[in-house]
């Protein structure tokens, strides 16, 4: 206890140093007047892009509040009109559980129809119900990213779902995939790392997608495990060999889904160990009974807990902490990071057992980090590329329809659950520069810069368009931006022709790019 | 006396004073297709190794029946050993019976064993030594365009892939996907000069280049599908106006199709990886259509995936990662209809780690065997794209 208490405050006491040191770091934070432009490329770094109002905040409260308001949001609260428009769609309110056994039983009752055309109708309809699930979710993704206050956190599910990635098309992930970006990833994205690998474990949607679901004793799949090992915890190459990925597998054996209401049959004696949490199913009766060796550690058969066991195990190997830190490093600071960041993070990360928001502090405080932002050395992905252009264009004046954004995401190849491998989306900036993917942001950048594409027309039947203009050369525009930019975008914006025109190139120029 | 006899008797008698991208010149009229499947497909059941018992006794619910003229499902038989999937009758199996089609068994990595998909697809990619640092700037498909003149590469890909990253910006296209620019001349213009001095320069202007080409060539499609022409759909699409372009503006080119990771229901005869199968089927025979006879006896068309898959079935009728996997060589002027390069019995005492098929013809080895023969590069020019590697000559070409 005593030991406990003290190793905290010493991390404690280190923390303070490391966040007085980012003090002197950034630039004064009490002087309120004026915005470097150091203070745009972090809005930029760490939220969805600069808007006008988030750049007013930050200019009110100062740099290091505004990163504490951010690693540590206590208002997370929707603007009104964005939550009215989340309120307002199906299945808000109920229970996921029951959302998936529903749809599982449309799903059944639809290829039960005896009459072949009928059956086809019937199969559409649930697929159609399907899709039309995923794209809510995609709206409400899209709506936190634009308006959440708590925009870091924000930025992390992104993040993180990536890194605990699902695809939307297999089987009937759409139907939870909102669920699960909502409760395993946004609930735990700046917690602890354990809980939030536990959180993407016990959740249908991944126990589905990597096939964990069909794992039982002697029918061994070991694509799930093979995954944790190589993409969520350790990385590829950090030591762990075939037979790991095998005793993973094992130990994750019984670990599924069940959608039905009454409990599997059992044997007496297995009946205390059947765990059900909603669709999520720890079945005795197909779990591996037998002693494994994971990673050098015996493991004793004993059912469920063997994962808790290879949990902490995972997530307490130096391999994890520094996967995860360059990860992290690589997302936020640059596509090489810098060693002695990636070190200093998964120092942190040992240090306090994987708190997330301690890590992003360590990281938002470094120096390297500080050093990135100038010259802006980051290639925007097209998520961040499509947000930004979006925020900037209209700032707090809330879309009505995100169905235009989702299609410039799938346009661009950076569909949100859209990824088909399990290893998500890269971050690199060489899969996002080549010559295909400019011409794909200049039409886009087209698109929202000449009016209002679609965003404010509501997705119902004879909706009418509602007036809006995109307005980039707004204030920011004047007092901060205009000065970044080189005297050879300057001199082609000179050449617009319209305002849309103006939107456009400006949209289209290498400083937004990054 | 045709190309390829030409290119065989300068390189029997070249005196190699001359340097290799001088002598490659005449050799670029060669078309060369990549075509990746991502995904580690299957291989075993696709080029089906019927003459094994252990085969049979392996994969319960998987197997692909002995060749069986009186059975639609039965695999086709190639030789005595062999079989390929049914799903590829109308579409790769008359291209066996010209002798236009090799296949490559045991192929793959044999330095790379991670079985992971991303990391072997990485190895493959950049053609570089495992164990040393990774140049994620140099892959080996855009080192071979720097050793050829006269080469016009493109990726048919919605992202640049690492397989064609180098020192030259070469274009990438998402061609299932092609529409009419919005961006007019006067704004690509104006983008272009923004762009003039900086990094991305070349992407922009290849970019806008190469759109321009491109959705020529797509519009005249497009047009044809107005007046009410069938048009194909997925990777039988992408793949037919790949050989349109292929046939009338580049010659080297890069293709991915995915889903082929089949941990769960794979299916034998039918299902998911037979109907996958079809569709590529489909789409090769429709890019040898599109490119026409007379490119297609210049066209080598080359389909390769990170590594195979278990060769016992897993207990979900799937299979999980393995090893070796099965390549295809195909064109008019290659040297098919036979299986290619070294091979051991199928059986139990060959697997590799009791597990899945060995790697026996190492995938650098094979491509540098291939491409010297395709563009008689010279030995100096083969290092510098596959650095210590000694090519492996199947005799393909």
């Amino acid at each position: 206890m005593s030991i406990t208490a003290t190793l905290g405050a010493r991390t404690a006491a280190k923390l303070m140093i490391g966040t007085i040191a980012g003090l002197v770091a950034f630039h004064q934070p009490a002087r309120a007047a004026e915005l470097a432009s150091q203070d745009i490329a972090l809005l930029d770094r760490l939220t969805w892009g600069v808007s006008a109002s988030s750049a007013a905040h930050l200019r009110e409260v100062g740099t290091e509040r505004w990163l504490q308001e951010q690693l540590h949001p206590a208002n997370t609260a929707l603007p009104a009109a964005v939550q009215k428009q989340i309120e307002a769609m199906p299945d808000v309110h109920r229970f996921p559980f029951d959302i998936a056994a529903s749809f599982d039983q449309q799903g059944k009752s639809a290829n039960q129809v005896a009459d072949p055309e009928q059956r086809k109708a019937a199969q559409q309809v649930y697929q159609q119900a399907m899709n039309d699930r995923a794209r809510q979710a995609a709206a409400r993704t899209i709506l936190h990213a634009l308006y959440a206050p708590d925009q870091l956190r924000e930025r992390l599910t992104w993040f993180w779902f990536n890194h605990f990635n699902v695809h939307q098309y297999k089987a009937n992930i759409r139907v939870l995939v909102g669920d699960y970006e909502d409760r395993a990833i946004r609930a735990n994205a700046l917690g602890k790392f354990r809980n939030l690998l536990s959180a993407t474990l016990h959740h249908p949607v991944m126990l589905r997608y990597l096939d964990n679901a069909d794992n039982a004793a002697g029918h061994l799949n070991e694509n799930y495990a093979r995954e944790i090992m190589e993409l969520h915890t350790m990385g590829v190459g950090s030591g762990y060999t075939q037979a790991d990925v095998e005793a993973l597998a094992r130990i994750l054996t019984g670990v599924g889904i069940d959608f039905k209401s009454e409990d599997p049959k059992l044997k007496p004696e297995q009946q205390s160990q059947l765990v059900r949490e909603g669709a999520f199913e720890f079945n005795p009766a197909r779990h591996d009974f037998g002693d494994k060796t994971f990673l050098g550690h015996q493991i004793k058969g004993r059912g469920l807990a063997e994962v808790d066991e290879a949990l902490d195990i995972l997530c307490r190997h130096p391999a994890t902490a520094t996967h995860i830190a360059k990860q992290l490093a690589t997302y936020f600071v640059s596509d090489n990071p810098p060693a002695a960041l990636v070190q200093q993070m998964a120092q942190t990360f040992q240090k306090t057992d994987g708190d997330i928001a301690a890590v992003m502090s360590t990281l938002v405080h470094a120096p390297e980090f500080a050093a990135s932002l100038k010259g802006g050395a980051k290639f925007k992905d097209p998520m961040l590329y499509v947000m930004s252009s979006v925020r900037l264009a209209y700032d707090s004046k809330v879309v009505l329809n995100t169905l235009p954004i989702q299609g410039w995401l799938n346009r661009l190849s950076e569909g949100l659950f859209n990824h088909e491998t399990p290893d998500g989306y890269s971050m690199l900036s060489a899969a996002w520069n080549g010559p295909g993917q400019m011409m794909l942001r200049f039409e886009i950048a087209r698109a929202i810069g000449s009016g209002s594409a679609g965003l404010f027309k509501p997705n119902e039947p004879n909706a009418v368009d509602q007036p809006a203009f995109p307005l980039v050369m707004n204030g920011l525009y004047f007092s901060n931006i205009r000065q970044t930019l080189s005297p050879t975008t300057l001199a082609a914006l000179d050449q617009a022709v319209s305002p849309q025109d103006w939107n456009t190139l400006f949209l289209s120029s290498p400083e937004f790019m990054h | 006396m045709d190309r390829r006899e030409l290119i065989k008797a300068f390189a029997a008698s070249a005196s190699l004073t001359l340097a290799g991208r001088v002598w490659a010149a005449p050799a670029t009229d060669a078309r060369l297709l990549v075509v990746f499947l991502r995904g580690a497909y299957d291989a075993a059941n696709v080029v089906v190794p019927v003459g094994s018992e252990f085969y049979y006794a392996s994969r319960p619910t998987l197997a692909v029946a002995r060749p069986d003229a009186g059975n639609p499902n039965a695999a086709l038989a190639l030789d005595a050993g062999w079989g390929l999937h049914p799903a590829l009758r109308d579409s790769i199996y008359p291209l066996w019976a010209k002798r236009e089609i090799a296949f490559v068994p045991f192929a793959g990595t044999s330095d790379d064993l991670s079985r992971s998909h991303f990391e072997t697809q990485d190895t493959i990619e950049l053609g570089q030594a495992v164990g040393g640092s990774r140049d994620y700037r140099s892959g080996f498909m855009s080192r071979l365009a720097t050793e050829l003149t006269r080469v016009k590469p493109i990726s048919f890909t919605d992202q640049l892939p690492l397989i064609f990253r180098g020192q030259n910006q070469i274009p990438n296209i998402g061609i299932a996907s092609v529409s009419k620019p919005g961006v007019d001349d006067r704004q690509a213009r104006l983008i272009r000069e923004m762009y003039a001095k900086g990094d991305l320069a070349n992407s922009v202007s290849e970019g806008f280049r190469v759109r321009d080409d491109v959705y020529k060539s797509v519009s005249e499609e497009m047009m044809a599908a107005n007046r009410g022409a069938v048009s194909p759909r997925g990777f039988e699409l992408s793949a037919r106006r790949i050989g349109r372009l292929m046939r009338e503006q580049f010659n080297l080119g890069f293709v991915d199709v995915g889903g082929w990771d089949t941990h769960v229901n794979q299916g034998a005869a039918t299902g998911y990886l037979a109907d996958r199968l079809g569709e590529l089927g489909r789409g090769l025979a429709g890019f040898s259509e599109e490119i026409g006879p007379a490119m297609w006896r210049d066209t080598v068309v080359v389909v390769i995936s990170e590594f195979g898959r278990t060769f016992r079935e897993n207990g979900d009728r799937g299979t999980d990662h393995g090893h070796g996997s099965v390549y295809w060589v195909m064109g008019g002027g290659i040297n098919g209809g036979r299986m290619a390069g070294e091979q051991v019995q199928v059986a139990q005492a060959t697997l590799f780690q009791n597990r899945d098929f060995p790697v026996l013809t190492d995938y650098k080895a094979f491509f540098a065997g291939l491409i010297q023969h395709v563009y008689g590069l010279q030995q100096a020019s083969l290092e510098r794209i596959f650095t210590g590697i000694k090519p492996k000559d199947l005799n393909l070409v």
